[in-house]
């Protein structure tokens, strides 16, 4: 099977309708940015706290907006979840806004206790087995089962804790909503389920995590975002000016900016959250659509040295079509892999896996579309009084690492 | 190159043979194998659960404490030298910052007095640089090697201190250590794998359980409704050398109440030893400890003098029990009536690790329930299968028999990838998993490059032997550019990332070198090995 054999598309003649198509979507995402007042920042970035909590049913937003609203003292937001495989749970989050630390963990630590209040049953006496460690709930049954004349040494307790806290949070997520769902643990018997079922109840919610990012490491985390991203940008220059010439290297460059600006917009766009991994997934992405602007480069650089009467537009367009394949071929099976990610990945996972995706559409066009074109106009334009066939300034290769200058003829291939 | 096929097949196949051991070991049985899959795969705390927390300890207490202390003696012995004074303070310190403006501002030392003032400072109070203000008030901050002396000794009290208490948790893998962020030298990182009870383990490290026992007023020993009640009683009047304290608010208690104790405790924390929670005859929770040789005498000696009245419990400024004296106790006591196990089983702990010499602020936390991680794991595994699957396919469809070496080299990359991870002890995290899905991804793009070449070359009528040479010569340059490219992305991304992200760059880097193994090495071994059988392949399925 074979697609794209022996292709001849004009894409660098036709490059106008696609380079006005880059502006609209880079505008469109500016704009966004703009008119929504900045990027959303995930906690990494932006200081605050956040619980992530799982209930029993729908999750009751508004009665828990409320009854935060009553008791913490800074704002809080509330935000379902659900979708992509999670059920049920919702994103409990309070901002820094200028507060310190310690006012931050104290708002914290007041939405853990409203939660206990409105959804649990602390006055019950009993221990909440949705949200018990270990250590309590072997601590809570020791005696009740000595009573009950259940004998078990101290290590069959800690196993059977062990046991019963792993399958609530194994195979339902945290949650249980009946005792029936631990009676077949190791271990298990009917005494401990009897003195399980009276010194503990169960409550409708679990908290599944909690994080705080304070604003000394709010601002740290921020900065090291952005020289992490630049550093690598230069880095990356470096290797293609050594590889190649100078122009390909700056084509390459703002074909990823081009990019990192996109995929940023369409973050804007669709409500998205920034977060250090989604700065790992941008620098990901710069990485690989330096890739496929490499592997077009590298076709022109070859075809150039057996072509001297041609003009640079159709080298470049042979090269391009003659990589199609390969091109279409690897973007499509990493696209694969990356949109499984963004199905079967998870909420944790979900602005990475998606920063990738449109990366990667965006990061191959603009191998073709962006970076080719931005050569073919430098050349065009150095070149213009000396036009006498694409005698081209070319890098001789890997073994010299000195970029050549005009009208040096391109010594042996590259291996 | 063809020569030396058995060679390379051997290479190869030592390779597996490593790297399988390294996964899952010599297993003998299903769960043995499991076992061996998690022992050797260590997982990041976003999948095993646990809590990274990063706190700032306030070494400004430290320096505030020094200088209260040095206060107090300093006090005692101009009265012993007759010199007088008007006053005594410290400056306040809030931040770390402010740990380096520490001053003691003395004032209304008489002029006569100031020689004699000036020799005893000098002699007993070296650590301090004292300054005249003017002829009555002088002005006393400690000196900058004694000061970074100080801070430095508090960073590392605070981490042994922690160090044991959460040692006492029995979190396997847990550590403390300083963290090193840029521009701070205060920070230490905690991590507590495996921890399912972060809000305790918080607790338990934030607490800076400073424990008194002191004398409640004899006049004035039950529990007042309030602070103003309580000076309301007194006349409005504090006595001397006396403080009010409030009790720590319990479940189920109604309203507050407060106590009249002495300053002076009878015995610090410092004093108790060996502490345990237990219960006693009526079930309620208590603390039991022994006291240390100097402890126990001043501890006799009051008890002996105070039978009958009633002694508080104080940590961090709060009381937690009130009891009174029955007899005269010399060795060892125990703290009664307390609210919970937890309680117990926490004070027990605080006093076995000692108080911390100054208080922690935290400034990062990420805390991940056991289900969360279970879930991430779920999903991650999933994801994994999927994309994998989907490569597969496709590249059987459009590659042919040649797509199966493709399948077999990936197949390969991946188990390298997880060796790798495993001998290297590194964490998988979440972003880890993406990584070696990902490194799927882009370790296809090395086979469809060779493979379009070796299309290519057969187009232009080249034989397959010739065909599959010049595939794989004219592809390694552009396979070393573009895997030079993610790696140089990676490299920074570990640099300037932390926890999740690195493990995400860590596997991609490992993935893609090992890539070039599988793509080059193994690919072209299984393509020799296929047309060594045949004298003149005329076809190559590709």
């Amino acid at each position: 099977m074979e697609l794209f054999k022996n292709t001849n598309y004009d894409f660098l003649g036709k490059k106008w309708p696609f380079i006005i198509a880059s502006l609209v979507l880079s505008v469109a995402g500016l704009t966004s940015v703009v008119l929504k007042g900045g990027l959303k920042y995930g906690i990494d970035f932006k200081e605050g706290a956040l619980m992530q909590v799982k209930f029993a049913y729908p999750p009751p937003d508004n009665k828990i907006r409320q009854a935060m609203l009553r008791q913490v003292k800074s704002e809080v937001s509330v935000q379902d979840l659900s979708g992509s495989g999670i059920q049920n749970e919702v994103e409990i989050a309070t901002e820094a806004k200028g507060q310190g630390e310690g006012e931050l963990a104290a708002n914290r630590q007041d939405m853990e206790r409203v939660l206990t209040a409105t959804f649990g049953k602390p006055d019950s006496g009993k221990l909440d087995l949705n949200n018990a460690s270990r250590e309590t709930l072997a601590n809570r049954l020791r005696e009740p089962l000595a009573r009950a004349g259940v004998a078990m040494s101290e290590d069959q307790l800690q196993a059977v804790v062990a046991n019963i806290l792993n399958e609530i949070n194994t195979r339902h997520s945290g949650l249980i909503t009946d005792f029936n769902q631990v009676a077949s643990v190791s271990g298990m018997n009917a005494g401990i389920m009897n003195t399980l079922r009276q010194e503990c109840y169960l409550s409708d919610f679990h908290v599944m995590g909690a994080q705080m990012v304070g604003p000394k490491v709010g601002k740290e985390l921020r900065q090291k975002a952005v020289k992490a991203t630049l550093y690598a940008m230069v880095g990356m220059l470096a290797y293609i000016w050594f590889r190649f010439e100078w122009i390909y290297g700056l084509g390459a460059v703002i074909a990823c900016f081009h990019d990192t600006l996109i995929t940023v917009g369409l973050f804007s766009l669709f409500n998205k959250e920034i977060s250090m991994t989604v700065i790992a997934a941008l620098l990901t992405l710069v990485g690989y659509s330096m890739n496929d602007t490499i592997v077009i480069f590298d076709r022109i650089r070859e075809n150039l040295k057996f072509s001297h009467r041609e003009n640079l537009e159709t080298v470049m367009n042979r090269a391009v079509n003659q990589t199609l394949s390969r091109t279409i071929m690897t973007s499509g099976l990493t696209f694969l892999t990356v949109i499984a990610l963004f199905i079967w990945g998870g909420p944790v996972l979900g602005g990475f896996s998606f920063a990738l995706v449109c990366g990667i559409i965006v990061g191959t066009y603009s191998s073709v579309f962006v970076a080719s074109p931005i050569v073919l106009f430098w050349h065009n334009y150095a070149d213009r009084p000396k036009r006498s066939g694409a005698v081209l300034p070319v890098s001789p290769g890997p073994s010299a690492p000195r970029a050549g200058t005009a009208r040096k003829s391109p010594t042996k291939a590259a291996k | 190159m063809r020569k030396n096929l058995t060679t390379r097949s051997v290479i190869i196949v030592v390779t597996i043979l490593v790297c399988i051991f390294g996964i899952i070991g010599f297993p003998t049985s299903r769960t043995e194998l499991v076992d061996h899959l998690k022992e050797n795969i260590r997982l990041g705390l976003d999948l095993k659960g646990g809590s990274h927390l990063v706190m700032e300890v306030q070494v400004q207490d430290a320096v505030v404490g020094d200088a209260r202390q040095s206060i107090e003696r300093l006090q005692e012995e101009l009265k012993k030298q007759n010199i007088t004074w008007t006053s005594m303070e410290v400056s306040d310190a809030h931040a770390v910052a402010d740990a380096d403006n520490v001053v003691i501002t003395i004032k209304g030392i008489a002029a006569t007095q100031s020689g004699d003032f000036r020799n005893l400072i000098g002699a007993d109070y070296s650590t301090y640089i004292l300054t005249t203000i003017n002829s009555t008030d002088y002005s006393m901050k400690m000196r900058p090697s004694d000061l970074v002396e100080l801070k430095r000794e508090t960073v590392a009290r605070t981490i042994d201190t922690i160090n044991n208490r959460i040692n006492q948790l029995g979190v396997a893998e847990s550590s403390v250590q300083q963290y090193g962020r840029s521009g701070s030298d205060y920070q230490i990182l905690i991590q507590l794998p495996g921890v399912d009870d972060p809000a305790r383990a918080k607790q338990l490290i934030g607490t800076t359980a400073m424990l008194e026992i002191t004398g409640v007023d004899k006049a004035h020993d039950t529990a007042f409704s309030s602070h103003e009640d309580a000076l309301a009683k007194l006349g409005g009047i504090m006595p001397l050398n006396e403080k009010l304290v409030r009790a720590k608010p319990r479940a189920g208690a109604q309203g507050e109440e407060w106590y009249l104790v002495n300053k002076i405790p009878v015995i610090t924390g410092r004093e108790m030893r060996n502490a345990r929670a237990g219960q006693d005859d009526v079930r309620k929770w208590q603390t039991s400890f022994t006291l240390s040789p100097d402890g126990g005498k001043k501890f006799g000696k009051y008890t002996g003098e105070h039978v009958n009245d009633k002694l508080a419990v104080i940590l961090d400024n709060q009381i937690v029990s009130v009891a009174t004296i029955n007899e005269r106790i010399e060795d060892s006591g125990r703290i009664m009536g307390l609210g919970s196990d937890e309680e117990a089983t926490d004070l027990s702990r605080y006093l076995r690790s000692g108080s911390l010499p100054a208080g922690v602020k935290p400034l990062e936390e990420n805390s991940v329930g056991p289900s969360l991680g279970a879930d991430s794991i779920h999903q991650g595994i999933v994801s994994g299968i999927a994309g994998l699957t989907a490569v597969v396919f496709v590249m059987l469809l459009y590659y042919k028999r040649s797509g199966v070496n493709a399948v077999l080299a990936l197949v390969l990359n991946t188990v390298i990838l997880l060796a790798a991870i495993s001998y290297f002890h590194a964490a998988l995290t979440l972003p880890g998993i993406a990584g070696v899905i990902l490194t799927i991804g882009m370790a296809v793009d090395s086979n469809v490059l060779i493979f379009e070449r070796i299309r290519e070359e057969l187009r232009t009528g080249k034989g397959v032997l010739a065909a599959v040479d010049a595939g794989f010569g004219k592809a390694w340059w552009t396979i070393v550019d573009t895997h030079v490219t993610t790696v140089v992305s990676c490299a920074f991304l570990f640099l300037f990332g932390e926890g999740p992200v690195r493990g995400f760059a860590v596997t991609l880097t490992i993935g893609l070198i090992a890539n070039i193994f599988t793509a080059v090495f193994v690919s072209r071994t299984i393509f020799d090995y296929e047309l060594s059988g045949h004298r003149r392949m005329e076809t190559l399925s590709i």
